[in-house]
């Protein structure tokens, strides 16, 4: 193996441009001439819109066009990529999403009117000149009163709010309800998985421009899934052919879920630079991220665990519901179903399970996949429930996992919950932990906070999530109207560089670095001499983009493809100017041999002649060097780990302060062991975040009460402790050629369910009668907990 | 319009600028110095941090009308005369605080204010210190581990699996 291959640590190329104040962000693009476009938001969350006015708008200073939703009546809308099918058989209810809101605005922030400019001024100024005539109705906020259907319906055409109600699986509900009945023990718990907004740093920012001399649009725009955009905008919503289209995904600062998905701005900004023949730029304040971007999460859940009375798992049955706002994002109906539904066994070698799903709309902004998607909600459902049990039953936390875990010896293994685990070795990543977090000092260290009046308390859990999203031929029965492969394309030039085109957008997970890792293992090159190409739609293969833990497991498997398919062509080369048969040249460390022989050709000859065929014998091969491999999974990859973290509570304040952090993962192969580290730690801190500070709170007329980044409690650097990762209880996944299993959201899965169950588990041995508190378990909440 | 000339990384520039220009805004709409960004629209996530005469100032808070005959340093301007990294960008590469980049401008010249009044912070100092710069992406850890090394202290190397 080259320096800088598959498992070092090598330092991100990424960042030279980054600190420096080079990198080129959607923002940072401003093409000759570029107008700019402001957004009329709605500020009700429900509302009649019975007339908008847009005359005095269009009259003032630097106005270049005006819209509203009457412009976009005849094109289609922004769709949802996965159909649901409720338990009776009937398929969800997917209401239009317009490009901008028409008849009715649905949420606050629904944009519903837009404004272009000469200068992004004048655009604000024009928009405060809009005349809009609408009518406030009640807003339909919580979900059970939103299910009840008492009162508004978010969409007047579908004559109800519940978007689907799932079963999963629901043949097994009959044996579930059964078992429970039957069972010596029942732990019943009732939570809420907090709504949150991802704030990523930069603001979600689009460019259109149009060329009328051949017809060509480009967008520039902020997105982990360029090709996705793409294919929406062409096929769904404005209809403009697919060839036509160039998608730019630059620099993103972030994304964490919400810029997988299409937006109307993207719409907005393409059909306003078609009428204007001149680009045009929107970009999103803060206010408007947390508006008009995809929230989080946002599940209120009763969940049962039936058990024996030594603690062994008979069944976990779960009611949810599942808020997804005011219209179908693009993968909401996925996030609370099949994300999360199928990973309701966890760890376990439970035999029953059954999870019931309501999926509910509301007038609130639109809630999808955010880091995690799905599978932190059954996380955190399983992993408290399993707390509250082994305290009912006077077991230890750590014990009564121990004694449900699948073992080692029963991959693969088929959970109750529909899936197929390949690998994994939870006893060893419970071992780990209680090593390297010390389990046994913590008695000493709480009489140590003890003794300075606090109340220390210890969480532990373990997880496992589905990533390397996924198997097209599963998700297609199961719904999706995507395939989810992804590709890549290796092209070898005459120089012997290489370069990677790639389906999955890097916006921080280093794929610049990681990638090449890869390619320079299998071809015994330099690193540094391949480079990644991604975020082009003209430039990069048709790929599905980045989310769901997925870009080294599927994408990089897809590079791995690519690459053996150079590997093969390159040999035949080497054969030919080695004078010898294919089957008799061997490859190592970036050289073709004869076997047996020290005749011998280097892969740079071999790049040089694929280009320069002067003597090829043409009929058998093909002059260049490139080689596109799409790769398909055969499984989801499941992840897993084992977590804990130590608080102290301050019984005068109910303020916790995290004392330890200690995240344990196998991921399979890791690539580069720095950026999975600094992966893990960024999740785990949106995992704090969820645990201690973050809820997205809405009123009961559909105001947005945590709106701006001084209402919301993003995490501070001195919110968070040392966060100690350790991937090295690793085992391979089976079914992909790296034997990567992902590891971009992991810690955001695993550790939400750590902090509330050493803040329970503090409250409790401080003598409090306390068997939940909700998240984010802020001070206020704590203190209520303790002074019921 | 107020013309306004500012010393920007060692260079005297001029723009006119409107009265409610903000600095964030002159820089990089004026100047195309983009690696100042924009986060939010409240002065809370710190990624505009730029040197306005010596001392760090979240750009967005400042009207650009306001300094004239200022002197500002910004991220483009922090990297060593021959273009290699400074001390502490260094770090950050070093030490992965950095994952998206778009927090790191801000993060780079806050932490260049702090070593500059406090040049041996201890962990707790600097976690106090960076209370108006967000990062969404590494949770912190990197970023503190690069300003301990920038400051020439001990860290755990990371990358030690």
């Amino acid at each position: 193996m080259p320096d800088g291959g598959i498992g070092a640590p090598t330092k991100r190329r990424e960042d030279t441009r980054f600190l420096t104040g080079r990198g080129k962000y959607t923002d940072d693009f401003t093409p000759q001439n570029t107008s700019y476009c402001a957004f009329a938001r709605s500020q009700v969350a429900n509302g009649k819109i019975n007339s908008v006015d847009m005359s005095a708008a269009a009259e003032m200073p630097g106005v270049l066009a005006t819209f509203t939703g009457e412009d976009f009546v005849e094109v289609g809308g922004n769709p949802a990529g996965w159909a649901i099918v409720s338990r009776d058989g009937e398929p969800m209810k997917e209401p239009k999403r317009p490009v901008l809101a028409h008849g009715k605005v649905r949420h606050v922030g629904d944009a519903y009117a837009a404004v272009v400019a000469e200068t992004l001024e004048q655009a604000l100024d024009a928009v405060e000149a809009i005349e809009a005539d609408i009518e406030e109705l009640d807003a339909v906020i919580d979900m059970a009163s939103a299910v009840a259907g008492s009162g508004s319906l978010v969409h007047d055409e579908i004559e109800t709010n519940t978007c689907f109600d799932w079963g999963w699986i629901e043949d097994n509900r009959a044996a579930t309800d059964e078992a429970i009945k039957a069972a010596p023990h029942v732990t019943t718990l009732e939570l809420v998985n907090n709504r949150l907004v991802p704030n990523a740093l930069e603001p979600r920012a689009s460019i259109g421009e149009y060329d009328p001399g051949t017809g060509d649009y480009k967008l520039t725009t902020t997105s982990q899934n360029p090709h996705l955009s793409r294919l929406l905008i062409a096929a769904f919503v404005l209809g403009i052919p697919e060839n036509k289209l160039t998608v730019l995904a630059p620099d993103v600062g972030g994304g964490f879920g919400s810029k997988i998905y299409h937006y109307s701005e993207e719409a907005l900004v393409l059909a306003a630079a078609k009428k204007l023949g001149r680009p045009v730029k929107w970009t999103a304040t803060r206010t408007e991220s947390f508006l008009a971007d995809a929230h989080g999460r946002d599940h209120v859940t009763k969940i049962e665990l039936a058990t024996e009375k030594d603690g062994t798992f008979i069944a976990f049955r779960t009611e949810t519901m599942a808020n997804v706002g005011a219209y179908l994002s693009n993968f909401a109906t996925v996030t609370p179903t099949f994300l999360h539904g199928t990973l309701m066994a966890g760890n376990y070698t439970v035999p029953n399970v059954y999870v019931n799903v309501k999926a509910v709309f509301t007038n609130t902004a639109p809630v999808d996949a955010y880091r995690g998607a799905g599978r932190p909600e059954a996380t955190y459902s399983l992993e408290r429930v399993i707390d509250k049990c082994a305290r009912e039953l006077g077991m230890d936390p750590v014990e009564i996992r121990r004694k449900n875990f699948i073992k080692k010896d029963q991959y693969p293994y088929a959970s109750a919950a529909g899936l197929e685990y390949d690998s994994g070795d939870y006893d060893a990543l419970m071992d780990g932990l209680e090593k390297t977090a010390d389990l046994a000092g913590f008695e000493a260290r709480r009489a140590e906070s003890a003794k300075n009046g606090k109340l220390r308390g210890l969480g532990i859990n373990a997880y496992i999530e589905a990533c390397g999203i996924a198997p097209s031929n599963l998700v297609g029965i199961l719904g999706a109207r995507v395939g989810l492969y992804d590709a890549a394309t290796v092209r070898v030039n005459p120089t012997g560089n290489i370069s990677v085109m790639v389906g999955a957008h890097s916006h921080g997970q280093g794929h610049e670095t990681a990638f090449p890792q890869i390619v320079a293992d299998m071809l015994g090159v330099d690193a540094l001499s391949v480079d990644i190409v991604h975020g082009d739609t003209s430039k990069i293969p048709f790929g599905m983009g980045t989310y769901g833990s997925r870009s080294l497991a599927v994408c990089g498997s897809a590079v791995f493809r690519a690459t053996e398919k150079i590997i093969v062509k390159a040999t035949a080369i080497a054969a030919h100017m080695l004078e010898d048969k294919p089957e008799n040249i061997e490859f190592n460390d970036g050289v073709f041999s004869i076997k047996g022989t020290n005749k011998n050709v280097g892969f740079g000859d071999v790049a040089l002649k694929a280009y320069i065929p002067h003597d090829y014998p043409i009929e058998e091969l093909e002059p260049g060097l490139e080689e596109t491999a799409f790769y398909d999974p055969a499984n989801f990859t499941y992840p897993s780990g084992a977590y804990a973290s130590e608080v102290e509570v301050d019984p005068e304040t109910g303020k916790v302060t995290i004392c330890s952090m200690v995240a344990l993962d196998d991921f399979g192969v890791v690539v580069n062991p720095m950026i999975v580290t600094g992966q893990v730690q960024g999740g785990l801190a949106q995992g704090i975040g969820q645990a201690l500070l973050e809820n997205s709170v809405y009123d009961k007329n559909g105001q947005l009460l945590s709106g701006s980044l001084m209402d919301y409690a993003m995490p501070r650097a001195d919110d968070l402790p040392n966060l100690v990762v350790d991937h090295s209880h690793a085992t391979r996944c089976t079914h992909n050629p790296i034997g990567s299993k992902g590891c971009g959201e992991a810690g955001a899965i695993g550790s939400p369910p750590t902090i509330v169950n050493a803040v329970v588990d503090a409250l409790v041995r401080g003598g409090h009668d306390v068997d939940h508190i909700d998240m984010p378990v802020s001070p206020s909440r704590v203190w209520a907990a303790m002074n019921k | 319009m107020p013309k306004i000339t500012m010393n920007i990384n060692g260079r005297e520039t001029s723009t006119e600028v409107e009265n409610r220009t903000l600095l964030s805004t002159a820089l990089r709409e004026n100047l195309y110095l983009t690696g100042t960004h924009i986060g939010c629209d409240t002065s809370q996530c710190g990624a505009c941090v730029v040197h306005v005469n010596g001392k760090a100032v979240k750009s967005c808070s400042v009207f650009a009308a306001e300094l004239d005959g200022a002197t500002v340093d910004t991220i483009e301007g922090q990297a060593n005369a021959d273009g290699s990294l400074n001390v502490i960008q260094q770090a950050f590469q070093d030490h992965h605080g950095l994952q998206c980049g778009f927090c790191t401008p801000g993060m780079v010249m806050s932490a260049a204010e702090l070593l500059k009044v406090n040049p041996k912070p201890s962990e707790a100092e600097i976690r106090d210190y960076l209370e108006g710069n967000i990062c969404r992406c590494t949770g912190y850890q990197g970023i503190v581990n690069a300003i301990m090394a920038a400051s020439g202290q001990d860290v755990p190397s990371i990358a030690a699996e």
